[in-house]
């Protein structure tokens, strides 16, 4: 047990040492996540939104098919996405394979299903309280989306911050669409692979456990913003 | 069938007509064959439970689709600037008979629940009359019609943490606010303290002073015999009586209605 | 109420940006190359310690992806590397004659050594590679295996050959219990093996930056036949119009040249030398 302890002393002391380029790992980590999420949670909301309230044949499949989705494997997903952007590939004239912005598009790929499952029970629930009121109003469909996007906000920024913490956590997409390039691409994961690899396992626990300092911070930002919600508008 | 009805004397005012309107709902026939003619200001509908009150109201309101019949509102003069919308009137099911210069009447409604959208009280306001299309002053005339049912002091509180008889008199303000031609209102009280439902009472008085007629569900015959015109009473999906208030809580025509004002069908 | 939520989520967007911005446009100016390379020659430290020279000399920034062999060698026929830099003569002059590369060019050489469990239970220690293996085969010692078409790999099979253990003809590796698979890189099957108590083939570099000893020590080393030849290629423009030509030759000149053989003969690990410097 005591290697608990000392890995966690490891951790602080190395979050604390200023190293430039763990710190530089930290920044991609939390720049490539955060674009994702954002991008993800546009994308998903509206995908969600539109399969709660809209009414159109194939719908019954649409939503099977984003619970499916959200059980993509990473590394199948960074799979495809390396096959569309290598140069031999259709997108290859992007020349974004081994960029951060393959690892954004493979995160978004990865996570945007999971938004769009997730705000689509949301909002169809709220659908079911609202839909009358909305219709006597005469509110179009579209608009009705709209609203309870507006609505349903907190809860979809709770949606939100799970699809961040997802995108922080993976490691097999990144691996394969960044190429782990030291400076460029090497985010918190790959850099614990790459030390595990290396038999470097303390330094590779310590980044693990800084990592997941930052995504339990996130699960409590989360829960705060619930909590405060509720209790500020009901 | 359009053509019979336009063929008959109509009575002076009649809002609405309902032909032969049946609706059929999980396995079994909530409304048979229902025709009634809707003219007074103020018209109640009483019954039971499981009469089909509430789906007759949302038949006319046009939220619901009859399995048969027609549902047809009389066409109203324009006298209001054009560009505000209809409501759920235009709905399936709803016959438009054309005239020169006339439109469907504009149809409000007020729920049981009240439905709070997640902002301020004034906004849930100005939210209905954005949605049909209202440009001007929609802060403003928010603030005039919150004065009115009373609630001005809370329109910047979280419409969602009020009372429900705060709630619905917010709901009833936002309907105001539309300047409807008919307001239908479904047991608007039924989960009200007595000092709410007066308060309430109180606004749906006011809003038929105003000119808008009144269609609404109850259960409390407190409601209906201070305010009710008309009363239509459903019983088992039928309609077996319409008559004025006065008639109906004096002397009731048909049995179901003497035996529900003794309280003997509930 | 509204407004306010949403400005202060724009306000959060823009920040983000500005922060994320500083990025694009140096990548616009900076003068890089894309380097497929190896996970050994990546774990041995040796591109930390050569790079920043190279950089210093031309300007010019390498972007190492370092995958197995065969994965490297794949990337450079599709064109998403500039240079190849691996340590497999045979898939390498295969490489350049199918048209992927222009030429093969030797840098430099290190070494495998066997590693296994200072007990060595199979008796294999010595400067014999085959004579250690046809021992392990035949004791059923747990072996560990990379297995995943890495250079290291592929020489580990052509031992096994040489050394004429009975192989299955599929795989060309040998059949029993004791020898496993493991598809990893270096540093996994060092892992596994320290775990198992394992016999495994590596490269000096990997061992001797690796961390997670527990009982294994060096068991054959020595043998001239371990000696593991790295090749540097750069890829054929004529496939890929894309490909950086004249940085990439830059790279491989530089490797070639006094300077950069230099550079990689003084690299050490623990005062020990890594690789041998051997271009022509």
């Amino acid at each position: 047990m005591s290697w608990i302890l000392a890995s966690l002393a490891d951790a602080f002391s190395l979050a604390l040492s200023f190293d430039p380029q763990l710190y530089a790992i930290i920044a991609l980590t939390l720049k490539v996540s955060v674009t994702a999420a954002l991008v993800s949670a546009l994308l998903g909301a509206t995908l969600g939104a539109s399969v709660a309230v809209g009414k159109f044949p194939g719908r019954g499949v649409l939503i099977v098919l984003f619970n499916a989705a959200m059980g993509l494997p990473p590394v199948v997903a960074g799979l495809i996405v390396y096959l569309l952007l290598s140069r031999a590939g259709p997108l290859g004239g992007w020349g974004l394979l081994f960029t951060p912005g393959a690892m954004v598009i493979a995160q978004v790929l990865l996570i945007t299903p999971i938004v769009a499952a997730l705000s689509r029970q949301i909002i169809e629930d709220a659908w079911r309280e609202y839909e009358e009121q909305l219709t006597s109003l005469g509110v179009s469909r579209a608009r009705a989306a709209l609203t309870l996007l507006w609505d349903t906000r907190f809860s979809l920024v709770t949606v939100g911050l799970a699809g961040l913490g997802r995108a922080m956590a993976e490691v097999g997409a990144v691996m394969i669409v960044g190429g782990n390039i030291d400076g460029i691409t090497r985010v918190m994961t790959t850099a614990i692979a790459l030390e595990t690899t290396k038999g470097d396992l303390p330094l590779a626990l310590a980044l693990g456990v800084i990592l997941l300092f930052i995504v339990l911070l996130l699960n409590l930002a989360a829960h705060l913003v619930r909590e405060w919600s509720v209790r500020r508008y009901g | 069938m359009v053509e019979a009805v336009l063929g008959e004397t109509v009575m002076a005012d009649t809002l609405l007509t309902l032909d032969q309107v049946s609706f059929d709902g999980r396995g079994h026939r909530v409304l048979d064959a229902i025709s009634l003619r809707l003219s007074a200001r103020r018209t109640f509908i009483l019954g039971p439970n499981g009469a089909g009150k509430s789906v007759l109201l949302r038949l006319m309101h046009g939220l619901l689709k009859p399995s048969a019949g027609e549902v047809c509102w009389e066409p109203v003069l324009e006298d209001r600037p054009p560009g505000m919308a209809a409501g759920a009137a235009s709905g399936g099911g709803v016959n438009a008979k054309s005239r020169a210069a006339a439109r469907l009447p504009r149809l409000a409604m007020v729920f049981q629940r009240p439905v709070m959208l997640r902002r301020s009280v004034l906004d849930n306001v100005a939210y209905g009359m954005a949605v049909n299309g209202v440009a001007d002053d929609v802060r403003s005339r928010a603030r005039d019609v919150l004065a009115r049912v009373g609630l001005a002091h809370l329109a910047a509180r979280p419409a969602r943490v009020l009372s429900g008889g705060e709630q619905q008199r917010v709901a009833l303000a936002r309907a105001w606010a539309l300047k409807p031609d008919v307001l239908l209102l479904d047991e608007p009280t039924a989960s009200l303290d007595p000092h709410a439902i007066r308060a309430v009472e109180t606004i749906i008085s006011e809003i038929a002073a105003g000119g808008t007629a009144i269609v609404m569900t109850t259960h409390h015959r407190g409601v209906a015999k201070r305010l009710a015109g008309d009363v239509i009473f459903l019983h088992q999906g039928r309609v077996t009586e319409q008559t004025g208030a006065a008639q109906f809580f004096g002397e009731p025509v048909s049995q179901a209605g003497r035996d529900y004002l003794k309280g003997d069908l509930e | 109420m509204k407004n306010v939520f949403a400005q202060r989520i724009a306000q959060a967007l823009t920040a983000m940006w500005l922060a994320a911005a500083p990025h694009a446009p140096l990548q616009a100016q900076e003068k890089f190359i894309v380097v497929a390379s190896t996970t050994s020659t990546e774990q041995s430290g040796l591109f930390t310690h050569l790079l920043p020279a190279f950089e210093k000399k031309t300007g010019i920034k390498v972007r190492v992806v370092a995958v197995g062999t065969g994965q490297a060698l794949d990337q450079g026929r599709r064109g998403d590397a500039d240079v190849v830099f691996v340590h497999d003569q045979a898939a390498e002059e295969k490489f350049v004659a199918e048209g992927f590369g222009v030429e093969r060019k030797e840098v430099m050489y290190n070494d495998f050594i066997v590693i296994g469990p200072k007990a060595d239970p199979a008796k294999a220690k010595g400067r014999d590679v085959l004579d250690g293996l046809r021992k392990m085969e035949a004791s059923k010692s747990p072996f560990v295996s990379r297995g995943d078409k890495s250079g290291t790999h592929t020489a580990e099979l052509r031992y096994w050959k040489m050394a004429g253990v009975d192989v299955d003809k599929g795989g060309g590796k040998p059949s029993g219990a004791w020898y496993r698979e493991c598809g990893c890189g270096m540093g996994a099957a060092l892992n596994t093996a320290a775990s198992m108590n394992a016999y495994v083939l590596a490269d000096r570099g990997t061992w001797l930056s690796f961390k997670n000893r527990q009982d294994l020590s060096i068991v054959v080393e020595g043998d001239t036949r371990l000696f593991n030849q790295y090749g540097v290629l750069l890829v054929n423009p004529a496939k890929h119009a894309h490909v950086k030509k004249e940085l990439g030759q830059a790279f491989v000149d530089w490797l070639l040249s006094v300077q950069g053989q230099q550079t990689i003969a003084a690299y050490r690990i623990g005062g020990e030398r890594l690789f041998f410097p051997n271009a022509k």
